[in-house]
């Protein structure tokens, strides 16, 4: 039998538990004059429970079931199932009487359940954490940390031709971490962060109420278009205007995928996010300190200036800072407008990678789950995690300390 | 300290004279600071007018390049539906029918319709019309029909447009005889351009005019399905045991963490631990939608959660005592009075999420939902490609064919996430309770 089968005759099971369950505690003959103090729980709880009883045993005997991967005969699992979810089921029902604590029982299951659910994030926080200490350690037993840090050389493409002299492979990361650094953290955030700052301080000190309740939105929007999207519009219309412009410049070497056209999109992309935490910062500072200023006959700019965007560094500095760690762990635009050529050049008309176009680059197409290609991206992915990790925790912190300075 | 109370010294009599507001400098200084404060100003709308025109040069270039991909330049042939040409025995079944040999019947309809000329005008791929006509009514066998089929790609946008009709022969996309032919037909009326339902009921296909995003759409709702499924119950289980039983220890303390860390982690890494924990190490199918999902969920878990926690914090503690009050147990409380209360904030958040998860590419591209499919997938353990996939894959293809395809596609995904975003913001405003 199939075990999606089995699995229904289990919650068929249940079913039929519940039911009876339900049906023997609502025939409770109320004893004395007042039977509410007699009967404890009400009959879907008595019903829930038995249901509890017949299912947790018989999934649980599945389970084993499956996991011992078919080495016993397959007539084992259904009658194990059977077995336990029937006597799960009768054990359950003998304890059925009007003074039974059945939705203590039941709530408690349920907490169980309420535990396991909140469990997750941290399953999963391990789940990575593992995962890629893992396959980036199998990395490090053949590529040295310090080279794989240090390296000037990134050319992963080699290591897989045996007959090759450098048989296996560069694996310099430094170009990788620069370009990740060029576009994310300074073209992309030239372009962000005075956008950003200036559409934040407009919509909150210059605009109509009726023009920020239309504008917002709408920048808003900018966050919600799929990344991919973003890339295609750098790849068709942004990098060939950017590759003009190099030329136009005189930059002989201008390429059709450059860490420029990248990094405007990116940047551009994540304006909204810098706003809105700009936003949240300057609507922080004590009204008393503005209006202290505007009454000593400051202009408003003034104000801004001297008085709003000084109280709000912090705050705008820890969203920077977020900002960044979106940034360097954006993939879809690099991928499609940046280009796989690991230059160290500063440059912004050229060609550079970053840490996720070469993670999706190695991973990507045929993998060979030995190859230290292959197990590179780990140990990138690796990088990413902790550095936007410690971007994060950092940020947060500066942003909650400061918001407490104001409370 | 008495000093406090004896009478402060008179001021010092003014030794300058009063502010000369019509002082030729004053004026000049003021007229200077209230320039520099109309340049500020007209920067920060400067900034906002940008980046707002950055969004619709955006959306202008999409529907330019997208709109044409909507519609499609057909031909007329006139098919014999041999059933020795098929190579169909006296087996009518539909394997059979599926299978039989459409090509040769396709290559000499367009011979004997369209003329010798005229061969590289239909598309190579024209005959799935065909079959889809014959496997939709069997009895046609043996009878003559007239069928339209699409043209190849570079005919398609010469009839669009699209190509430049100067530009010097060796340059052109489109060959010498070929625009003699396609001229010629048009002459006699066997060409016409119409709606592109190809697009919307096929999938993947090498050739653009035959490439459609059904599949692509399937699998991204499978992925979808199995990331709500999963995600929605655990996180709203997890937000009330957070919000509403969690004791302050260092545990629960660490699973905040996590829930925070984890919103901010990149998407990529999460397509990481899908390939090394639910395709290396738990051995489930490679570009599936299952697997897909099961990547989606953990990114979207703390969307959710999140959004959850807001929404049952918003209701207000006088709903809890009361129920409390008259003999609710702390579970019965929650869930037959908060949780149906926050139910509107908490699924407005869900649906922003699995809207972020819907444009999400890079973590399926991990896990190898990157693949060429030319069916839609019928089981979530099927291999299958995503909206967002696809995007890309036709992205990498240079064929102005493919650009054309691929803008209309982005254009069906933005469609796809306005309606989730319109149905979120009326659930919103029709729901939202303020207390």
């Amino acid at each position: 039998m199939s075990s999606t089968l089995l699995l229904a005759v289990a919650v068929g099971l249940a079913f039929v538990g519940y039911f009876y369950g339900r049906a023997k505690a609502a025939a409770f003959t109320p004893a004395g004059p007042r039977p509410w103090l007699h009967i404890h729980s009400r009959p879907v709880f008595h019903g829930w429970f038995v249901a509890l009883a017949v299912a947790i045993p018989a999934l649980l005997a599945l389970g084993l079931w499956q996991a011992s991967g078919g080495s016993l005969p397959s007539v084992v699992g259904p009658v194990a199932m059977l077995v336990a979810g029937l006597g799960g089921g009768a054990w359950a029902i003998s304890r059925l009487e009007p003074s039974f604590r059945a939705r203590t029982w039941v709530e408690r299951a349920i907490m169980v359940l309420l535990l396991a659910a909140s469990l997750i994030a941290i399953l999963t926080t391990v789940g990575i954490v593992f995962s890629l200490l893992f396959e980036a350690g199998r990395f490090f037993t053949r590529v040295s940390p310090v080279e794989f840090l240090f390296g000037t050389k990134w050319s992963p493409q080699m290591a897989i031709r045996a007959d090759q002299v450098g048989s296996s492979g560069a694996f310099g990361g430094l170009p990788v971490f620069w370009g990740t650094i060029f576009i994310g953290a300074i073209i992309a955030m030239l372009v962000a962060v005075p956008l950003g700052l200036l559409s934040a301080i407009y919509l909150s000190q210059y605009a109509t109420p009726l023009a920020r309740k239309v504008l917002k939105p709408v920048l808003e929007v900018l966050a919600g278009v799929p990344t991919v999207v973003y890339g295609f519009f750098a790849a068709l219309t942004v990098a060939p205007a950017v590759r003009n412009l190099g030329l136009a410049l005189g930059v002989s070497e201008a390429s059709g995928q450059s860490a420029l056209a990248a990094g405007l999109v990116m940047g551009i992309m994540i304006i909204p996010f810098v706003s809105s935490m700009a936003d949240d910062a300057i609507n922080a500072v004590p009204q008393a300190m503005r209006d202290g200023s505007l009454a000593l006959g400051a202009t408003t700019s003034e104000t801004v200036r001297h008085v709003v965007i000084p109280a709000a560094l912090p705050g705008i500095v820890g969203g920077i800072l977020l900002a960044v760690s979106r940034a360097i762990g954006e993939t879809m635009i690099v991928v499609m407008a940046a280009g796989l050529a690991a230059n160290l050049t500063a440059n912004p008309f050229k060609s550079v990678t970053t840490v996720t176009v070469q993670i999706v680059q190695l991973l990507t197409g045929d993998q060979e789950f030995d190859s230290p290609k292959t197990l590179s991206a780990f140990a990138l992915g690796l990088v990413l995690f902790l550095i936007t990790l410690v971007l994060n925790i950092y940020a947060l912190r500066i942003v909650k300390k400061y918001r407490e300075a104001y409370e | 300290m008495s000093t406090l109370a004896e009478p402060l010294p008179a001021a010092p009599a003014a030794r300058r004279p009063p502010t000369d507001w019509k002082d030729p400098a004053m004026l000049a200084r003021v007229r200077r600071r209230y320039r520099s404060e109309r340049i500020f100003r007209s920067v920060g709308l400067a900034a906002l007018v940008f980046a707002v025109g950055f969004l619709g040069l955006l959306l202008v270039t999409m529907l330019q390049n997208g709109l044409g991909g909507f519609r499609q330049t057909q031909v007329k042939i006139e098919a014999v539906l041999d059933p020795t040409l098929l190579e169909l025995g006296s087996d009518r079944s539909e394997e059979a029918l599926e299978s039989a040999n459409y090509v040769a019947v396709y290559t000499r309809a367009i011979r004997d319709s369209l003329g010798s000329d005229a061969t590289r005008v239909a598309s190579a791929s024209g005959w799935l019309a065909l079959r889809e006509r014959v496997m939709a009514d069997p009895a046609l066998l043996g009878q003559t029909v007239e069928i339209w089929v699409p043209v190849r790609s570079p005919i398609d946008q010469y009839a669009k447009g699209r190509i430049d009709p100067d530009i010097p022969p060796e340059l052109s996309p489109i060959a010498p005889d070929q625009r003699a032919a396609y001229l010629r037909l048009k002459e006699e009326g066997l060409i016409r351009t119409g709606f592109n339902r190809t697009f919307l009921v096929t999938s993947d296909s090498k050739a653009p005019e035959t490439a459609g995003i059904w599949g692509a759409l399937v699998g991204s709702l499978m992925t979808i399905a199995v990331t709500l499924a999963l995600a929605f119950p655990v996180g709203v289980l997890s937000a009330v045991y957070l919000e509403e039983f969690a004791p302050r220890n260092r545990w629960t303390d660490l699973i905040e963490v996590s829930i925070n860390n984890l919103a901010a982690v990149p998407s990529i890494i999460f397509g990481l631990l899908g390939l090394a924990v639910f395709l290396n190490t738990m051995g489930l199918p490679r570009s599936a939608p299952l697997v897909g999902g099961l990547t989606l969920a953990l990114m979207t878990l703390p969307v959710i959660v999140v959004a959850a926690r807001a929404a049952i914090k918003a209701v207000p503690p006088s709903i809890r005592d009361a129920a409390l009050g008259i003999g609710a147990s702390r579970l019965q409380t929650v869930f037959e009075h908060v949780v149906p209360l926050a139910l509107p904030g908490i699924l407005t958040g869900t649906i922003i999420g699995v809207g972020r998860a819907l444009g999400e590419t890079a973590p399926l591209l991990m896990i190898g939902m990157k693949a060429f499919i030319v069916d839609a997938p019928r089981r979530i353990t099927d291999p299958a490609t995503a909206l967002p996939v696809q995007i890309f894959l036709w992205s990498e293809d240079v064929d102005r064919g493919f650009v054309e395809k691929t803008s209309a596609a982005i254009l069906v995904l933005l469609m796809v996430l306005l309606l989730i975003n319109a149905v979120a913001i009326y659930l919103r405003n029709k729901y939202e309770r303020k207390w």
